[in-house]
């Protein structure tokens, strides 16, 4: 290097070094980073817990509601009489999607009226598809807090939305789709395989 | 700063300065900061929240000692630090009631910074950290609720976190990674730890740190938003700044006195303050299968839990409208562009707007703690667009030279209101209808106290002048 060289500043080879340093210190940061941001992904073990759940449900009671856990969730069931059938078609003018068209909602053996395998037993996955609080079962009819055209059903405590006792969601309230029917068979007639779909066993 | 020669210290303080800048920085401020003379009651609550800070920070490292974040122990930990470890409960009743009263001397802080306009004058950063110290703040106070594991541990963070599942596409990947695991588990528990304990606290003193170094290189605000750098004596001092220490120092003891004396009483006699501050449903161990029959968040987070609730369009614009209730904040010195500072000397529609955003705030966090009925929940939404309309008012009320622009805003923002109406208005469903039809009085209530009443009253538009130096 001769004197005149180091007295004078090559400004495009500076740069071009402050380019290359700073681009090799951002590999390097996103290498360092990496690691630590997968870190947070379910690990192994969370990820084994999902196994289908087997329930008896002979011995519940009609208006009754059963809860299971399944996957870390509430899984309900629940018994529904005539009356509460027979009363459902009457609350479709306020429900946001009456005929279950959300395809993601439910099996597409539970795109029904009654959303389920069989008219009288409802399975749901209790979690509010607003914020995922679980709602309060509310199967009277008519009570002075739920209004006078309440048909029984369900009444999110965190944010006030309601569904039916098809688990369909009222218009105007913060959920926007009906509650989740998990995958499910008839194993025999009293006992249910919940996280499986009939085909799959 | 260069080290000195020779210190005017003597000493082992006279060795330390002559390797550090230690009389440079002490002067810089605390003997040589001049601060505003006429500093009145609300200037009290900077400091108090740094008091807090310090309280939060030592009751929490003495916590973490004997606490264990594990779903199977966190519960039964905190029990323990209640009715075992000697002095437990007076340290985690310090730390409990610490968060709310964070929360209580900032809010009044914030609202210092909204009367005396804090936020203009190249004070916009200083603002701007400060939001950002309330937003960390918030994070701290949720993950710091979801330690104890009791009922509203679990529920409050599952709607927390499933609020990011709201957002289009990437929404459940996010609150997966997020958790940790397809549930609130402990994996979600053991991260938030780590963030409560440490990440977030190195943050917070990180900002404070930069908070007051931005507010002493522009210099302090006053009740008159007069700046005092304008006029200064011979040796550069300004003519109505005194120096912060010995002056404010002194002057701020019996304050931290006062607050200490309600603090340590609410340590006493009403920790948990009927509720408000620890609630009843927390003192149950959390249950993913049941969420408790009344659930609403601690009253800190209500104002913002009622937006939550009012907007039902969809879960995500909920979301946008809770966050953005807060970014609003953020954006205020670029909004109140009007050059007069304090309140004192702005017009009387300016004083409404703020004292209504201040009731409404407060009618916001009064609706987030109570059951969601027809009349409430209305309620929510009429206050949620006053709450959003301040911003446009307060951007409006910049120029009160050209009152033909209220009339022009009124019409907007009222047309804004009833289009709103229109679009929610169901015949079918009688009760939210009927709660529609007689509601809308609030926000068109408050746009004819705020634009229509200085346009048709001048008294109420006109503007003070603005005095030289500071009075009293």
């Amino acid at each position: 290097m001769s004197d005149s060289d180091s007295n004078t500043v090559d400004k495009k080879r500076r740069r071009m070094l402050i380019g290359a340093t700073a681009a090799v210190g951002a590999v390097g940061t996103a290498g360092f980073a990496a690691p630590l941001l997968i870190s947070w992904m379910p690990s192994a073990r969370a990820k084994a817990a999902g196994a289908p759940v087997e329930v008896n449900i002979s011995k519940i009671e009609p208006g009754q509601l059963v809860r299971v856990i399944w996957r870390g969730k509430p899984v309900w069931f629940i018994r529904r009489s005539e009356e509460t059938l027979a009363n459902l078609p009457s609350n479709n003018s306020l429900l946001a999607d009456p005929d279950s068209s959300v395809e993601a909602q439910q099996p597409s053996y539970a795109k029904n009226l009654n959303r389920s395998i069989k008219p009288e037993v409802l399975v749901l996955i209790g979690i509010c598809t607003h914020l995922g609080c679980s709602p309060t079962y509310r199967p009277e009819l008519a009570p002075a807090d739920m209004g006078p055209d309440w048909k029984g059903g369900f009444y999110c405590p965190c944010h006030g939305s309601r569904f039916d006792m098809a688990g369909r969601v009222f218009k105007n309230v913060p959920a926007p789709t009906n509650l989740v029917v998990p995958p499910y068979y008839f194993k025999t007639d009293d006992i249910v395989l919940v996280g499986q779909d009939g085909g799959a066993a | 700063m260069a080290a000195k020669e020779k210190s005017e210290l003597n000493g082992v303080l006279g060795w330390v300065d002559e390797r550090f800048p230690l009389m440079e920085t002490w002067k810089a401020h605390m003997s040589e900061y001049y601060a505003p003379k006429n500093f009145n009651v609300w200037y009290y609550f900077g400091v108090l929240a740094m008091l807090v800070l310090v309280i939060q920070i030592v009751s929490g490292i003495f916590l973490t000692m004997h606490y264990k974040p594990d779903t199977e122990l966190a519960f039964t930990s905190v029990e323990y630090i209640m009715r075992d470890v000697p002095g437990g409960w007076f340290i985690r009743y310090m730390h409990a009631t610490g968060a709310s009263a964070f929360f209580i001397v900032v809010y009044f802080h914030m609202f210092r910074g909204l009367m005396y306009g804090s936020y203009k004058g190249k004070r916009e950063l200083i603002w701007l950290i400060g939001m950002v110290i309330y937003l960390a703040l918030m994070a701290e106070a949720f993950m710091g609720y979801l330690l104890p594991w009791g009922q509203m541990s679990f529920w409050g963070a599952q709607v927390i976190i499933n609020l990011f599942n709201t957002i289009p596409f990437v929404g459940e990947g996010l609150s997966l990674w997020i958790r940790g695991d397809f549930v609130i588990s402990d994996p979600t528990l053991n991260r938030l730890f780590a963030f409560h304990v440490a990440a977030v606290p190195l943050i917070l003193v990180a900002l404070v740190f930069v908070h007051i170094v931005a507010l002493h290189a522009v210099g302090s605000n006053n009740p008159d938003g007069v700046e005092i750098k304008k006029l200064k004596n011979e040796k550069g001092i300004p003519l109505d700044g005194i120096p912060f220490h010995p002056y404010y120092t002194v002057h701020d003891i019996p304050a931290i006195v006062v607050f200490l004396m309600v603090f340590f009483s609410i340590i006493f006699f009403a920790p948990e303050m009927g509720g408000y501050f620890l609630e009843y449903a927390n003192f149950e161990p959390a249950n993913p299968l049941k969420t408790p029959e009344h659930i609403a968040p601690v009253w800190y987070f209500t104002p913002f839990y009622t937006v939550l609730r009012a907007v039902t369009l969809s879960p995500f614009m909920g979301t946008l409208a809770m966050f953005g209730a807060i970014i609003m904040l953020f954006l205020l010195p670029w909004l109140d562009r009007n050059p007069i500072k304090s309140w004192r000397y702005r017009n009387t529609a300016h004083m409404l707007n703020l004292a209504i955003f201040a009731a409404v705030f407060i009618i916001l966090g009064y609706l987030g703690v109570k059951a969601v009925t027809p009349e409430f929940k209305e309620m929510g939404v009429r206050m949620t667009e006053i709450y959003f309309m301040f911003f446009a008012v307060i951007f409006v009320h910049s120029n009160s030279t050209k009152p033909g622009r209220y009339l022009v805003w009124f019409v907007i923002l009222a047309a804004a209101v009833f289009l709103i109406d229109f679009i929610r208005y169901n015949p079918e469903d009688s009760i939210s209808a009927g709660q529609i039809m007689w509601q809308w009085v609030w926000p068109i209530g408050y746009l004819a106290l705020t634009l229509l009443l200085p346009y048709f009253m001048k008294g109420c538009n006109a503007e003070k002048e603005v005095p030289e130096r500071v009075t009293s």
